[in-house]
């Protein structure tokens, strides 16, 4: 296990050294300077700001010092937001964007989960009917129209909750609403299918036959097994919701790091780039390895490659 | 009985989890809890006086709350309120702000402003010697102000800025006692009183700046010397601006407290107004969306102002098709000008058949220079165009049209298009590129067509006009340039009889547009709706809302 561990962490450094790679020179390749404004100022100001932020440096010296910069987890100064270090964007917007994230995925993991089982046990009834029929909506509207939705009728019309905005807990309900409600759907089929495999399987029948009721089944045997595709799922689903997602930080006007991915690249602000890349891949790929430790735990019969006793 | 305790468990984590997030994110909510008990107190304290609050958006949050580092509209949006200049704008008009009183020479070159007994907003007092160290902030070159350009007005500036001398003794600039400010300009300008009301010329407090280099990032850290002061800055979230009780006019400020929030998506802004959560929507306070207008329109509550802005198209004088007169004049006059207005922009623009929007004083009653729409002359032109250049037939001509990626520009670009095809017969294929992709290629020339907007710094001909005084000029991105157009120019600094600077601006105009490196389409307006109990909350020509005359009856 702890060989498996340490050989893990060895290859999400060296995705990290690819990722900040390829971050660098797409970045450079693209077209585009960060100082470009409407308003023309003279080159030597111009050379002033290239060598205030070392863009007159030549290219490996500058891929060096991104390179630096991101063991140092110091990314410097925003080129866009005078005076506003790159760790501190990071640093103020990522709880916002994780709050909402973590709510998001709660109600995504606890509504899907729950519809799928009831689809699974109402097999072809009217229940299962209604359960995939609102996780089928749930994939297909994009959670910008389910955006727009919410906010015009819960906000607008009825005026429970605020149009846009971040003071309160009041103001994160819609967006996680409008996050989770795709994650949702998808959650819910995953559960639905794998849990009719489940159901049709010899242990299952056993446990029925031994007089226990549908649910106990469900909570003591099936729900485990069919869970995992789920777990799967849920790595990459954690990884991109709590790092914020852009339209919907966009429409509620809420000031999360997911704006900042969007926005940094349109405005070629180069170390907020590289921030925000760097700090997304750790996440995701650190999502990724603690969903592949807790199959062995969840399914012991999953065997981790190198690990030898467990 | 183990694996329920194991679901239990994981259950229990993943709750744990939350919570822990959950509370991360409630710290910046108990702030906010406790700054809004606070304010419920202020109101409860303040309701014999009257608690006027006002509540509005902002498209962005200000990329730089620093007035000589700042380049954008939503910074001085904000900092018009934070900060005062010398001057101070009243419906467009300079008034006095923080100068008490100004002499100016007999030669106008010379101004001389006495300074009232200002205060800081932390209570030390506004001197001389804070403007003179922000003007050196703004053009000391390892500040890299993006905006120093403006102080070029400002004798010695240049040299200093573009590090040709590196006294700042030598610049113009001269503290006479802590409350006397003499400045000696290049030469005359006549707008250089309105350029004092300008945020580069903002002053800062020299003190605060010295003792901490990023004193303009928190709120905590901010000081100002405007009718408000910048209590909370929640980035990329919000801002509040309180009364200011330090600054020197406060019995006529009514406001107490104005909350900005900093909404992008312009259908939420819309939403927001509708549902009463913001008390005015416009430019610069937020923005009322294309697909708004017609409706609001129908229910007459859009206010529709002046505003000293054009939006032109550009023509890469240098590109082998777009370098013949012809060519250039045969597009600009079959542009429909009143129709684009009509059926797409629908904002009541008006044709721009000159250089200089009606708004800018001297320049309102021009008939314009050529006529909207005028297809036989454009005809007439084509078919010169087309000898010069060898070609027979208008399908041969195949331009490329540019412009930003927006909706907006792109809906103009098809409707242009169309017209020039219909109308010409030539060929014209789309092309749009982010933002700062798109400055790039028109400053290499590296475009045919291109669309680009203009809003005045200042109220002046000069700020539309000067910057095709050469092909080196940096906004001039077309590479036209013509010796007589920039000999008057130049003559305009030096004219100190206002009647005749304007004529020499006028004649410079026509030359420009009867070579057209550039088709004017449209000058701007200033779109708006407000709330009926805010009274004194109207743009002015360039756009700017001073809040201070703003107030709320409820």
């Amino acid at each position: 296990m702890l060989q498996y561990i340490v050989k893990r962490l060895v290859y999400i450094l060296l995705a990290l050294f690819l990722i900040i790679t390829a971050t660098f020179f797409l970045m450079r390749l693209a077209p585009g300077s960060p100082f470009a404004s409407e308003r023309d100022f003279p080159p030597q100001i111009e050379e002033q700001l290239n060598a205030k932020y070392g863009l007159d440096n030549p290219w490996y010296i500058q891929y060096k010092d991104y390179l630096i910069d991101s063991v140092t987890f110091d990314f410097g100064e925003s080129m866009k937001y005078k005076g506003r270090s790159t760790n501190d964007i990071i640093a103020e917007s990522f709880p916002i964007s994780l709050t909402l994230g973590m709510q998001a995925m709660l109600i995504a993991i606890g509504f899907g989960i729950l519809l799928g089982v009831i689809s699974a046990l109402y097999h072809n009834k009217a229940p299962d009917y209604v359960s995939t029929i609102i996780a089928v909506l749930g994939i297909s509207v994009p959670s910008f129209i389910l955006a727009g939705l919410l906010q015009y009728y819960l906000a607008y019309e009825f005026k429970i909750f605020p149009v846009s905005g971040w003071k309160g807990y009041v103001y994160s309900i819609l967006p996680s609403l409008a996050i989770a409600f795709t994650h949702m759907g998808f959650i819910s089929k995953l559960t639905r299918s794998s849990m009719l495999e489940q159901n049709n399987s010899e242990y299952v029948k056993m446990a029925r036959a031994k007089g226990l009721s549908k649910w106990k089944v469900v909570f003591k045997h099936s729900l485990r097994n069919a869970l995992l595709p789920v777990v799967t799922y849920l790595g990459p689903l954690a990884a991109g919701v709590i790092t914020g997602s852009f339209i919907i930080e966009q429409i509620f006007a809420i000031p999360g790091l997911g704006r900042h991915f969007v926005t940094s690249i349109t405005n070629r602000d180069y170390t907020v780039i590289m921030g925000t890349t760097v700090f997304y891949s750790i996440i995701l790929l650190f999502a990724v390895f603690i969903v592949d430790i807790l199959y062995s735990i969840i399914d012991p019969r999953i065997k981790l490659k190198g690990a030898k006793k467990s | 009985m183990k694996k329920n305790n194991f679901l239990v468990l994981m259950m229990l984590l993943l709750l744990s989890v939350v919570l822990v997030a959950c509370n991360f994110g409630g710290e910046e909510e108990t702030t906010d809890d406790s700054g809004t008990t606070t304010d419920t107190d202020t109101t409860t304290d303040d309701s014999s006086g009257g608690d006027k609050e006002l509540n509005l958006v902002v498209a962005s949050e200000p990329p730089s709350l620093h007035p000589q580092l700042a380049t954008d509209t939503t910074s001085s949006t904000i900092m018009s309120s934070t900060h005062e200049g010398l001057m101070t704008l009243k419906n467009g008009e300079p008034v006095p702000g923080v100068a008490e009183s100004y002499k100016m020479s007999d030669d106008q070159l010379t101004y001389t402003f006495t300074l009232r007994d200002a205060k800081w907003s932390n209570g030390e007092p506004v001197t001389a010697e804070d403007f003179a160290y922000a003007w050196e902030f703004a053009l000391n070159p390892a500040n890299a102000s993006e905006y120093a350009t403006i102080l070029y007005a400002i004798k010695g500036a240049e040299a200093y800025n573009l590090g040709t001398t590196t006294s700042f003794d030598e610049v113009g600039v001269k503290v006479i006692d802590s409350k006397t400010l003499e400045v000696t300009l290049e030469s005359p300008t006549p707008y250089f009183l309105e350029l004092t009301a300008f945020k580069t010329l903002y002053p800062i407090h020299k003190a605060t700046a010295e003792a901490n280099p990023k004193w303009y990032t928190e709120a905590d850290t901010y000081v100002g010397n405007g009718a408000f002061v910048l209590s909370q800055w929640q980035h990329a979230g919000s801002l509040t601006l309180e009364k200011n009780p330090e600054y020197w006019d406060a019995d006529n400020v009514k406001l107490t407290k104005v909350n900005i929030e900093m909404v992008e998506s312009e259908t939420t802004q819309m939403t927001k107004f509708e549902s009463g959560e913001i008390d005015f929507l416009g430019t610069n306070y937020g923005k009322i969306s294309l697909d708004a207008i017609e409706r609001l329109q129908s229910e007459e509550s859009l206010n529709i102002v002046d505003y000293s802005g054009i939006y032109w198209y550009k023509f890469n004088t240098t590109d082998d098709v777009m370098k013949n007169a012809n060519i250039r004049k045969a597009l600009t006059l079959a542009i429909d000008r009143a129709g684009l207005i009509k059926n797409v922009t629908k904002g009541e623009e008006e044709p721009a058949l000159g250089m200089v929007p009606n708004g800018v004083e001297g320049f309102g009653d021009d008939a314009g220079f050529f006529k909207d729409a005028d297809y036989e002359g454009a005809k007439a032109a084509l078919d010169a165009g087309l000898k010069e250049l060898g070609l027979s037939d208008p399908s041969e001509l195949n331009l490329k049209l540019s412009f930003n990626t927006s909706d907006a520009h792109a809906v103009i670009a098809q409707y242009i298009q169309e017209g020039w095809n219909k109308n010409l017969g030539i060929n014209v294929t789309l092309e749009n590129a982010e933002w700062q992709v798109y400055l790039d290629k028109l400053s290499s020339l590296d475009y045919q067509i291109g669309r680009l907007g203009w809003i005045a710094d200042y109220n002046d001909a000069y700020s539309f006009l000067e910057m095709y005084n050469s092909a080196d000029n940096g906004n001039n991105d077309t590479g036209w340039s013509n010796e007589e157009y920039t000999n008057l120019l130049k003559q305009s600094t030096t004219e100190t009889d206002p009647a005749a600077r304007l004529d020499l601006l006028k004649k410079a105009e026509e030359i420009i547009i009867a070579e057209f490196p550039v088709a004017p389409i449209y000058y701007y307006t200033n779109l708006y709706v407000v709330k009926d109990y805010v009274t004194g909350m109207e743009p002015d020509n360039l756009g700017n809302i001073n809040l201070k005359d703003v107030d709320v009856t409820k």
